[in-house]
């Protein structure tokens, strides 16, 4: 019978079509994220102007401040690039700088969301007050939630790094953490224009 | 087959598995081979339960006023029915023979991420047990598999909380499995296999991982919107706050429709490999074969709200509905003449597998033509919700899937098990079945057109409905007594151990029979490479000038004797077995009870998940 | 993906500033970024004056969205640079929900006011 022998060396991993698993994995994943999200997207759609009572979206939202928290998100977006290509170029210390940079960025649009949905509840909209606060929060949330999955990705990259755990081509893992992350930036590219900036109602409110 | 151990990690507690034998190995393996047989035994076990509610329900029904199971049992038994059956029978025994057999079909040694992979089937026995569990903490999921709101969100029992967590695990095991799959097939096939060389199988399975990608995450929306109005009071559902029932129907069945392609493309790859080897003669029209599937893949998207059309969606939405649920029959009928034409003038065998496949095939084409008959709007607005709708889905889920997966099993169980199973008993399982599931379902057609309505409990005797239903649990204890038949075979094959003459029992058309049967555990000692569709068959085979079939040179297919592996002529890394997936799949269940008793739980789950996680990912994939 | 190795920062940090084989960078980034703030800010401008825009507003703000989102993708998830096969999986997956919900939101006629 055959002596097996688990060797030490990695294999060089070639696939088929030349592309790595993981990059095809993320992009197929990302892919079903958008049914995932468009479910949630749809729901707020349909149920807008639904509420059988307030408070409604005009008496809450501060566009203002929702615009400043979107700059944030967009620039992580940004930061994360700059962490991709300093890995690239093998510069780890700014990839760790940019990685960071990138990971508070995004907390500081969670942190902007806790306080935001802080200030709603505080003027009476919460979870279950009508359909609005049902369709708000659980879409906000549920993208809050993979902002912060990214976060802690992010972190953990920068960890490792630092505990030199990772692999000889760090600008791999990089990649496919910023595709996630990007990807949780275009979500909210589109919640912003969606839920904050269309009116609820006739032109107007 | 030698135990294979290594030296431990150094310093850092505890020691990384090693063994690849032996029964804790079992909880360790990232082997697609012994991952595949997990799935199998334990969606068998499932499939016995899920059978014993069938005889239940079948008692309940089979006079008129029984007092076996009272109003609130029977929903909880037929809803437990079709959950099992569906998400814990069909789907994971389509997994147990994808993850066997893909990466051995395309010539590779494992999938793509073998310890996603392990953590898929854990997460998946998991979610089972979780959904089972509610039998004892409350009481069973009581709404039906399609769970409509607003029952579902108003029933004061905490089955429908366990039905949407249970399915909200198991829908994460099945994403990361077809992620998983579907790389595999796209990104390790061995030299030579290009796109239109794959067996209609793994074709199969790819449109199939396809399909669950993307419907499973509505599933999952919906789930969750379901959940929350249960749990925490939102109002997704709820018309007197403004929300609407209807979204959860869409929602339901925007992946309920590809569920059914799901549970049904695996079954018509196995008719695609089956009919062949035993007609001793190529798929007819591989290539239409392969483009209609990917077609009911397709068009599977499109026709969702047939399961809708007496919800007041108006004339434009039925029609339009109707119209490509009617288009979808043709890629369909595109399949059936192709395996008709593989039969026709074919040197034809019958074994069990090849019973089977053609039973699979016959029950297929009348479940189908009842399907048909569905689409017409206005008969629907007959059929709906009584037993013409149960019998059409019992024909092409049990006649079409489970026939499909016996086949699968007859075929195949000798390149797993290394040894056959009984013709003879398997062919008196074939009979007892068909016949068995003929009684037990036939009669619901007319059943529906006399008006039986689903999911209840009773029905007076003044209905009339008494004889047919007589038939028809005379029949499920038939189909009792077939499974029973094929346990035996199994149990008592696998005591005697009877060797196989030859690693090819079948004289089959592809890859996976060139290795041993079973396979080492590297499954090949050589990739092959691959020249052409059917490679295996015309490594043993080319046609003289006439066309008849003429061995090629001796020792060319090179198969070796039966149970032996000659060894690899270099060495082969194979992914090292892990404790992590088992870890951090044990968290997500720990969370979903969290969610009904106690947010600690939620928080110890979270913790062991994320343990669990940054475990995995600190550890390489093959061990130093 | 680059091998060059260059000692001083300097030059390393203007190679890779400036595009080269038109793959971006850093320099292109922050640009893109700039764009993707000031597309950002007239969103947020024209939100300011949808009464006086009337049924232009929703057009011109989706369109604004739209553009957001393809530059996001296409320059920072780098697909305009990499295989085709990952923009048809994702195509897919973007298209589908498109038509899909799409089609349950008319059936809901959500589109009629």
């Amino acid at each position: 019978m055959a002596d097996v022998s688990i060797a030490k060396v990695r294999d060089e991993h070639e696939t088929t079509t030349g592309l790595p698993h993981t990059k095809l994995a993320m992009w197929l994943f990302l892919s079903s994220e958008c049914l995932l999200f468009g479910a949630l997207i749809t729901t707020y759609v349909l149920y807008r102007g639904a509420s059988t009572k307030g408070p409604f979206p005009s008496d809450i939202f501060d566009i203002g401040y929702t615009s400043v928290s979107s700059f944030v998100l967009l620039a992580s977006s940004l930061t994360m690039v700059l962490a991709l290509g300093a890995a690239q170029r093998r510069d780890f210390m700014r990839m760790r700088l940019w990685l960071v940079t990138t990971a508070m960025l995004g907390m500081t649009f969670v942190g902007g969301q806790v306080y935001e949905f802080t200030a709603f509840y505080r003027e009476g909209l919460a979870l279950t007050t009508n359909l609005f606060g049902t369709t708000f929060f659980v879409l906000t949330g549920f993208h809050g939630v993979h902002v912060t999955v990214g976060i802690l990705m992010l972190l953990s990259l920068t960890g490792m790094s630092f505990a030199d755990r990772l692999p000889d081509d760090p600008a791999f893992p990089v990649e496919m953490v910023g595709l996630y992350w990007h990807f949780v930036d275009i979500v909210w590219i589109i919640i912003f224009t969606v839920v904050y900036l269309i009116p609820t109602g006739p032109v107007g409110k | 087959m030698a135990s294979i151990s290594m030296a431990a990690d150094e310093g850092r507690g505890i020691r990384r598995p090693s063994a690849l034998t032996g029964f804790w190995s079992w909880f360790t393996t990232v082997d697609h081979k012994k991952i595949g047989l997990l799935y199998g035994m334990t969606a068998f076990v499932f499939f016995i339960i899920g059978g014993l509610e069938a005889l239940l329900i079948r008692s309940q029904l089979a006079g008129p006023d029984q007092t076996i199971l009272n109003a609130d049992q029977y929903n909880e038994v037929f809803t437990m029915h079709g959950l099992t059956m569906i998400f814990l029978v069909v789907m994971p025994m389509s997994a147990a023979f994808f993850n066997y057999l893909i990466p051995l079909m395309i010539g590779a040694r494992d999938v793509a991420f073998p310890r996603i992979n392990a953590f898929s089937y854990w997460l998946f026995l998991f979610g089972g047990l979780f959904l089972y569990s509610s039998w004892f903490l409350g009481g069973a999921p009581n709404g039906g598999w399609f769970g409509y709101a607003p029952n579902s969100t108003t029933d004061p029992t905490s089955g429908m909380t366990f039905y949407a967590l249970g399915l909200l695990l198991t829908g994460i095991a099945s994403t990361a499995g077809a992620i998983n799959l579907g790389v595999t097939i796209i990104n390790m096939r061995a030299p030579g296999m290009s796109f239109f060389r794959l067996p209609p199988f793994v074709w199969m399975g790819l449109v199939t991982q396809l399909l669950l990608v993307f419907s499973l995450p509505i599933i999952t929306v919906a789930l969750f919107e379901l959940l929350f109005d249960r749990r925490w009071g939102t109002h997704f559902f709820d018309p007197t706050q403004g929300g609407d029932p209807i979204l959860w129907q869409h929602l339901f069945w925007l992946f309920g429709h590809p569920e059914v392609y799901i549970l049904i493309l695996p079954a018509f790859g196995v008719f695609s490999e089956v009919l062949p080897v035993f007609s001793r003669k190529p798929l007819f029209g591989y290539q239409f074969v392969v483009f209609s599937g990917i077609a009911i893949g397709f068009i599977g998207f499109g026709v969702w709200a047939h399961h809708m059309f007496a919800a007041g969606l108006g004339p434009v939405a039925n029609t339009a509905f109707g119209i490509s649920t009617a288009i979808i029959a043709i890629p369909t009928g595109v399949k059936i003449f192709n395996w008709m034409a593989t039969l026709y003038r074919g040197d034809l065998r019958f074994t069990a597998a090849m019973m089977f496949s053609i039973g699979g095939v016959a029950m297929f084409v009348i479940g189908g033509l009842s399907g048909v008959t569905h689409a017409v709007v206005p008969a629907d607005y007959q059929q709906t919700d009584t037993y013409y709708i149960v019998a059409h889905f019992h024909y092409v889920l049990f006649g079409g899937a489970i026939f499909g997966i016996f086949s699968a099993a007859y075929y195949w169980w000798p390149k797993v098990f290394g040894h056959l199973l009984s013709e003879g008993l398997g062919k008196l399982h074939f009979w007892l079945m068909f016949v068995g599931f003929n009684l037990t379902f036939g009669p619901m057609h007319i059943l529906g057109l006399q008006g039986m309505i689903r999911r209840e409990y009773t029905y007076p005797a003044s209905l009339g409905l008494t004889f047919w239903n007589q038939i028809s649990t005379l029949g499920a204890f038939m189909i009792a007594l077939s499974i029973l038949v094929f346990t035996v075979n199994a149990v008592r094959t696998q005591m005697q151990k009877r060797p196989l003459e030859t690693n090819d029992p079948w004289d089959a058309r592809t890859l996976e029979w060139m290795t041993s049967s079973p396979p080492p555990v590297h499954n090949f000692d050589e990739i092959p490479v691959v020249h052409s569709l059917d490679e295996f068959w015309h490594r043993k085979y080319a046609q003289d000038k006439s066309g008849r079939l003429v061995p090629v040179q001796a020792g060319a297919a090179d198969h070796g004797e039966p149970g032996e592996a000659r060894g690899p002529s270099h060495a082969i890394h194979l992914p090292s077995p892990s404790y992590w997936p088992i870890i951090a799949a044990l968290g997500l269940p720990t969370m979903a009870y969290g969610v009904i008793y106690s947010w600690w739980m939620v928080g110890l789950g979270a913790a062991v998940t994320l343990i669990g996680v940054y475990g995995w990912a600190l550890e390489p994939s093959v061990a130093e | 993906m680059s091998d060059i190795h260059v000692d001083r920062r300097d030059d390393e940090i203007e190679e890779h500033a400036v595009s080269h084989a038109g793959h971006p960078g850093s320099r292109e980034y922050v640009r893109i970024f700039f764009i993707l703030g000031a597309i950002t800010a007239v969103e947020v401008a024209i939100y300011y004056v949808r009464d006086e825009m009337g049924g232009w507003f929703l057009p011109l703000l989706f369109t604004l969205m739209i553009s957001k989102f393809a530059i996001v993708v296409l320059w920072y998830m780098h697909l305009k640079f990499d295989d085709r096969r990952f923009s048809r999986f994702f195509v897919m997956g973007l298209a589908g929900a498109a038509t899909l919900y799409l089609v349950v939101l008319i059936s809901f006629r959500v589109f009629l006011s």
